[in-house]
């Protein structure tokens, strides 16, 4: 039996509404398949499975506020049989049960109180001898519930708890990560005279943005320095599949960071379509659990009209962050000549207790390489 | 397609990039991606949408010429007129 959790959609997520179950108890699901529908500060999200199996008992309920990690039901793989004694119990949680002196409760109302964090003294028993019992804790949960969700929904629709989860998760992110910072210019001379030729030919949906070329180059360059596709959680960790996480501006104000998947094996075209999938998916507050979950770099393109470039914090628990800042012409020496060329700097700021300098610096010339190479990207 | 109808669905095309802004309240000679925040993605959906709807190919190296609602407008004008022409030849 597989346990079902609400899944961290990011750093700067603690909690999630379940709005709706979309699958039923004994409903037959394989991976990728959609079971739930949580709201975040990021909009609706769609939850998926990993496994394949039969639904179990629902462990939540609609429209409850449900912590990072809280057991929500459990997939049973094909063939496994659940006898009575291994079905799940509410009261196998591991939730630290403080004994409350003076109150008589069931041990359920204790772990469900405990979980929700009522304080018992405050509930009246319903139960023999006036024993409070889990109805009674429900009641006062649903009570709490409901003002508390329609406030949240109220700062959802203002942009405040997007704003405050971004905060949250930065602010973690530079009391918690050593960061240091590299740059370096490109000339895009030859990738935009690529881009140029390459969109002359191509119908107008199926041209492509320089922020293609970018996140392959970056793509192709933590192939060559692995170090910086990682997670650091208990040590470094590094990740095998290259998921960049490419940050969206929402015209609200908020930002989001849905994921490119398989960056490094997708080419120029599957990257823009996944490109144009996860922005207008985001814009649309229509995401998916893994857009979210599974980046292991972040880029941040500033894009046309912007400023030179961009120190970024990085979105933990990864352990860099890529900032392409705007295209602008400037003076560019070389082979003893200056001429004008159209530069972009590229930077780099990283976790140094995952990597060093030197490392920093082999990876941002290589992405830098791969940008003087279009053609081989 | 008179030049009030040309606006008219420049205006709801560029309602539909960026809907929650009001291209309606665009000035003449204001820069329009700016005005309307609209980013290289929003801008690749309405030159793909100037395609789709009027018919209209935007190539790459004439984005500069069409910033504005003035030059915009002028610039459809303009291919619409040399499409009709082209159709005429046919």
């Amino acid at each position: 039996m597989i346990e079902f959790r609400m899944p961290s959609l990011g750093a700067d997520m603690e909690s999630g509404f379940l709005r709706e179950w979309r699958v039923k108890p004994g409903d037959h699901v394989k991976r990728g398949d959609i079971i739930a529908e949580v709201e975040t500060q990021k909009g609706i999200i769609d939850i998926e499975v990993f496994d394949e199996g039969t639904v179990g008992e629902f462990l939540i309920k609609e429209d409850d506020k449900v912590p990072v990690g809280t057991l929500m039901t459990h997939i049973i793989p094909i063939g496994e049989v659940v006898n009575e004694s291994t079905k799940p119990k509410v009261s196998q949680e591991n939730i630290n049960v403080q004994p409350t002196p003076g109150v008589h409760a069931s041990p359920l109302a204790k772990k469900i109180a405990a979980e929700k964090g009522i304080d018992l003294h405050t509930v009246t028993g319903s139960g023999p001898d006036g024993v409070i019992t889990r109805d009674d804790v429900e009641k006062v949960v649903s009570n709490r519930i409901a003002p508390e969700f329609a406030k949240e929904k109220s700062a959802l629709a203002n942009g405040n708890l997007m704003r405050m989860a971004v905060a949250a998760a930065m602010s973690k992110s530079n009391r918690e990560i050593p960061h240091y910072y590299l740059e370096t210019k490109v000339d895009m001379s030859k990738s935009l005279a690529w881009l140029t030729e390459t969109n002359k030919h191509r119908p107008v949906k199926d041209r492509l943005l320089p922020a293609v070329l970018l996140i392959k180059s970056v793509a192709k360059a933590l192939g060559a320095i692995p170090d910086l596709n990682a997670w650091w959680e208990n040590g470094l960790q590094l990740k095998k599949g290259i998921h960049i996480g490419f940050v969206v501006s929402l015209r609200t104000g908020g930002i989001i960071v849905p994921t490119v998947h398989d960056a490094g094996r997708k080419s120029l075209d599957e990257i823009m379509l996944s490109l144009s999938d996860i922005i207008t998916r985001s814009r649309s507050a229509r995401l998916r659990s893994s857009d979210l979950t599974d980046s292991t770099i972040t880029i941040t393109n500033l894009g046309e009209g912007s400023v030179e470039k961009v120190f970024g914090v990085i979105y933990p628990p990864q352990v860099a962050l890529v900032g392409f800042g705007g295209i602008t012409d400037q003076p560019w020496a070389e082979n003893g000549k200056v001429d004008s060329r159209p530069v972009l700097t590229v930077t780099l700021a990283a976790d140094h207790r995952a990597t060093n300098g030197n490392m920093g610096s082999k990876f941002l010339i290589a992405v830098k390489d791969y940008l003087q190479q279009p053609e081989q990207l | 397609m008179t030049e009030e109808d040309i606006r008219k669905k420049i205006l709801q095309l560029l309602k539909k990039i960026a809907p929650d802004r009001e291209p309606n309240k665009l000035k003449p000679s204001d820069n329009i991606r700016h005005a309307l925040g609209i980013d290289s993605f929003d801008f690749l959906n309405f030159i793909v949408a100037l395609d789709e709807e009027l018919g209209v190919q935007t190539p790459e190296e004439d984005y500069g010429k069409i910033d504005s609602l003035d030059t915009l407008i002028s610039y459809v004008k303009e291919k619409l007129k040399l499409l009709n022409e082209n159709r005429k030849v046919q």
